[in-house]
């Protein structure tokens, strides 16, 4: 028996009296002759979050949220609804309002059956697996580090907040399917202050992992040095510059990078329905020679990692551009459908209220041969960054930005002075074809990452080595 | 078919089901050993469809319950939730709460507003106006709106239009006795299109947003206009990187204005994350600008008579003669900078920002081009690239190049730059032409100068 399909079913179907064998008589109302695909979708997600500020754990909160989408497809056209209340009759009204879409397709169903899963992640619950009282002492614990570290340091927030999210996935083409999901997060956030000017730094992470694992490997004791350090920093800082130079990226969440200027435009909803900026493109040439990005789903613990995705399909390492060249897409099974492709285990949904699309889970560019330090020492005059906040995306023209919250400018091969937040500007199929370095320092980010995409956010990933892109817009002030 | 839109008379005694509830579970946690307690309880349901190529691509139909409590153990808080209303889910919350407040620490700040500010008249605020529209019906606004927009030479391709409209009730109750019933319905029918092939391929579209269906303008003028806009971006161009004056257009102005209530707003402030820190009173913007809270707005999209924790609200200047006149504060946030609530807990409640300029004149968008001469439009921001605690300012931007107050051409991948405190009293006008789709009510905005950069 596998595990996880144990714990969700008991979690998820025991409480309303279903059991898996019940799920054959919703697909019975859903599928009709003219139904192409079918799925139900059972979540019972817990969650907590507590903060402190100003000294004081102030504020607590525990949250639960469950219910069953029913999603039923007929050609292109897909029908939705769900209900919190998981029980038979609720079910089977969600069923068949999701069907009132139907009017032409196959309407072939296939006996359940269960998908191993690969586990990636622990099942436990990371809420109960740590005291409140170990809680609490953490977050003063950081509290006081972050402001022994520097009298600069004015204000002090901490957070940490964990999910248990455990979903069951059942659909007509016989995909049964269990995933039970842990992700925490801590978070530091500190002000410093220096004669008038004022300024913050904030770090965190987390991933699909108890807290102990955070604390333990002194992970949170690290992020609340990091944010004192980049507030200090950024004391220092001075205007950016304005204009068009050579851009150093440096290790790490910088990877947002690609998130935002291929990641999104490779999903498969914008190519099939032609929109992006990527479209048509399957085999072109979209990047340097030495370039390769992949969107990895399958790394243990990492926050944008499922061991399954939202519709039962185990996760890949998908590779979207290979040496340069663009090879694949990401898919959901509904695109894939459509396109004659595979689906690559991107099928993910914020949760069973909203229908599932192509998304990332951790998107990175693989390492190349340099040594950090020549790339650096390769400019004459352009711009070190290493730290963004978010980024953006039109996938249509593929023009991109993203803000840098930590960046240096290089003067003669050197990493001089900070400079102020600075927002960068190119454009997708472009941006990756000006890189000219690739280093040898692989690494990906802390697991702080929340993608948006029409309303609906979920956690992902990214990650890349020091890279130097020649020609980048960066939009300060100072000429 | 039945779409579930709770009718007008369902939907006062779903109002007063969600006000008993509030109450009982008051008693309870009071009785549980809370000093204070609070409770807001929602019902929202909508339909929406989209349409793309003529086809219809979804149909959701949303109905989305929300309970939150919050229990006060004399200093301490604990706040829990649950996203269904049966009563095992609520008693559990209940539980969980009171077990949080065990655990936080006693912070002198917290509890309820004072019971004296709690709000005692409840005006019809013409918020509810459900829209008895059944699938095939928004089907058929979904397809008119995407046919007239196709129509246009311009456009090769589609994201499609879609058809919303959803009801939402709210109760929000406290220990003080106070009970606060609110209902409203908001509408939407948008269009999102493709002009251009290949490398050349622009996207844009529009939407409208409104509280009564009959509020719409007519479907085909939507469609008409997300295809315009689309189309208008074809050709667009980099700039090179100078200083020039930019005008954002009303669509785009109203997130100025959305940076300085963050800036203004408690939290920023007692967390000393705001460029705006000890500004109340203080000239900030020109002489010429008046931007008033007006919370009793007919129809207003944040139209409200008390804020989230019941504290009355009242039309009341943010902004007058250019100076900052109070900040944005909820009754926590009052407390630790030792101010008054100013009844935005939970936000503001309609933003009116009077039009006007340097010279006195109030004018349109056109007007304001002349007015400007040669400069930047911006139709379009990207990223957020805005610093709430040093006003640094730095976002992507696209929209128009004019030259002598005439679109030149467009323009896109280009950065607009510069500091909010410095654009704030670099305003030269403010337009006529607003936008009625937000609760910040402006129209277009011209800073006098910013940093371009592009190629």
């Amino acid at each position: 028996m596998d595990v996880s399909l144990a714990l969700a079913e008991r979690t998820l179907l025991a409480p309303g009296g279903l059991s898996v064998g019940d799920l054959d008589r919703v697909f019975a109302r859903v599928m009709a002759p003219s139904i192409d695909a079918a799925d139900l979708y059972f979540q019972h997600s817990r969650s907590e979050s507590w903060v402190l500020e100003d000294g004081i754990v102030r504020d607590g909160s525990h949250s639960i949220e469950q219910g069953v989408g029913v999603r039923a497809i007929s050609g292109d056209r897909t029908g939705f609804a769900y209900s919190d209340d998981i029980v038979l009759p609720q079910l089977l009204e969600a069923a068949g309002a999701a069907r009132a879409i139907a009017h032409d397709g196959k309407g072939m169903g296939k006996p359940l059956a269960l998908c191993g899963v690969r586990a990636l992640y622990p099942p436990d619950d990371p809420i109960d697996a740590l005291d409140n009282a170990a809680k609490i002492a953490l977050l003063r614990e950081l509290d006081v580090l972050a402001r022994s570290l520097d009298p600069r340091i004015k204000q002090v927030i901490v957070g940490m907040n964990a999910t248990h999210d455990s979903v069951l996935v059942a659909a007509a083409d016989g995909t049964l399917a269990a995933d039970v999901r842990p992700l925490t997060r801590i978070n530091v956030q500190v002000i410093a202050e220096q004669g008038t000017r004022r300024e913050s730094g904030y770090s965190g992470g987390g991933g699909r992992c108890a807290y102990r694992e955070l604390i333990d490997s002194g992970r949170a004791h690290a992020w609340a040095r990091e944010a004192v350090r980049q507030a200090l920093v950024n004391l220092e800082a001075v205007a950016a510059p304005a204009g068009t130079m050579d851009v150093v990226l440096g290790p790490g969440w910088p990877g947002v990078l690609l998130h935002e200027a291929v990641g999104h435009g490779l999903e498969g909803d914008f190519n099939r329905k032609g929109t992006s900026a990527f479209a048509g493109r399957m085999g072109d040439k979209v990047a340097a020679e030495g370039v390769t990005v992949v969107d990895d789903g399958t790394l243990p613990g990492r926050r944008g990692s499922l061991s399954v995705d939202d519709e039962g399909t185990p996760t890949h390492c998908t590779t979207l551009i290979e040496d340069g060249r663009l090879v694949g897409y990401m898919q959901d099974k509904h695109n894939a459908r459509l396109m004659g492709m595979q689906p690559t285990g991107n099928g993910r949904r914020e949760s069973f209220a909203h229908l599932p699309m192509p998304r990332m889970t951790n998107t990175c560019m693989l390492a190349g041969q340099r040594d950090p330090a020549e790339i650096i020492a390769s400019v004459e005059r352009g711009l070190y960054a290493v730290n963004f906040g978010g980024g953006q995306v039109d996938i249509t023209n593929g023009k991109f930005v993203f803000s840098a919250n930590e960046a240096y400018l290089i003067e003669h091969g050197k990493v001089t002075r900070p400079v102020r937040g600075a927002t960068l500007i190119g454009s997708g199929p472009d941006v990756l074809t000006r890189v000219a370095m690739v280093g040898n320092d692989l690494k990906l980010d802390e697991g702080v990452g929340v993608c948006g995409k029409d309303g609906q956010s979920v956690p992902v990933g990214v990650g890349m080595p020091t890279t130097k892109i020649a020609a980048v817009t960066v939009g300060g002030t100072a000429a | 078919m039945d779409t579930s839109i709770v009718t007008a008379d369902d939907s006062v005694a779903e109002l007063d089901r969600l006000a008993e509830l509030a109450e009982d579970v008051i008693r309870r946690a009071r009785s549980a050993g809370a000093t204070q307690a609070e409770v807001s309880a929602s019902v929202a349901s909508g339909l929406s469809v989209n349409v793309r190529l003529g086809e219809v691509e979804t149909v959701e139909r949303n109905r989305d319950r929300g309970f939150g409590l919050t229990v006060y153990f004399g200093q301490r808080k604990g706040s829990a939730s649950t996203a269904d209303l049966k009563p095992d889910s609520v008693e559990a919350t209940l539980a969980q709460a009171c077990a949080i407040a065990r655990y936080t620490e006693p912070d002198p700040c917290t509890g309820l507003a004072d019971a004296g500010l709690m709000q005692t008249r409840f005006p019809d605020l013409d918020l509810w106006h459900p829209w008895g529209i059944d699938v095939d019906g928004a089907i058929a606004i979904g397809r008119e709106v995407e046919s007239t927009a196709r129509d246009n030479a311009a456009i090769t391709n589609s994201e499609g239009a879609s058809v919303q409209c959803g009801d939402a009730l709210g109760v929000y109750a406290n220990s003080h006795g106070f009970v606060g019933r609110e209902r409203g319905t908001h509408h939407s029918v948008a269009c999102s299109l493709i002009a251009g092939k290949g490398d050349a391929m622009q996207r844009d579209g529009w939407y409208e947003y409104v509280r009564d269906a009959g509020d719409f303008p007519p479907f085909d003028a939507i469609g008409r206009k997300a295809a315009e806009r689309a189309a208008a971006r074809l050709g667009a161009r980099r700039l090179s990187t100078r200083e020039c004056p930019v005008l954002f257009a009303p669509e785009v102005a109203r997130s100025l204005v959305g940076h300085l209530v963050s800036a203004a707003s408690g939290g920023s402030l007692y967390r000393r994350a705001s460029f705006l820190l000890d500004h109340a009173g203080k000239p900030l913007l020109p002489d010429f600008v008046d931007i008033v809270e007006s919370p009793l707005l007919p129809r207003g999209h944040a139209s409200g008579a008390f804020d989230a924790e019941g504290v009355a609200t009242r039309e009341s200047a943010l902004v007058e003669g250019g100076v900052l006149r109070r900040y944005v504060l909820g009754s926590y946030s009052a407390r630790k900078l030792g101010l008054q609530t100013t009844g935005n807990a939970g936000g503001v409640h309609n933003l009116v920002v009077k039009p006007g300029s340097i010279d006195g004149a109030a004018a349109d968008q056109p007007a304001m081009l002349e007015d400007m001469g040669t400069g930047l439009l911006v139709t379009d921001l990207m990223g957020q690239g805005v610093s709430i605690v040093t006003g640094d300012y730095s976002r992507g931007a696209a929209g128009f190049w004019i030259e002598n107050g005439e679109i030149a051409y467009p323009v896109e991948e280009i950065t607009i730059a510069g500091n909010l405190r410095d654009m704030f009293m670099d305003l030269r006008a403010i337009g006529a032409d607003v936008d009625p789709r937000s609760s910040i009510l402006t129209g277009s905005i011209l800073v006098g100068k910013m940093t371009v950069a592009g190629e």
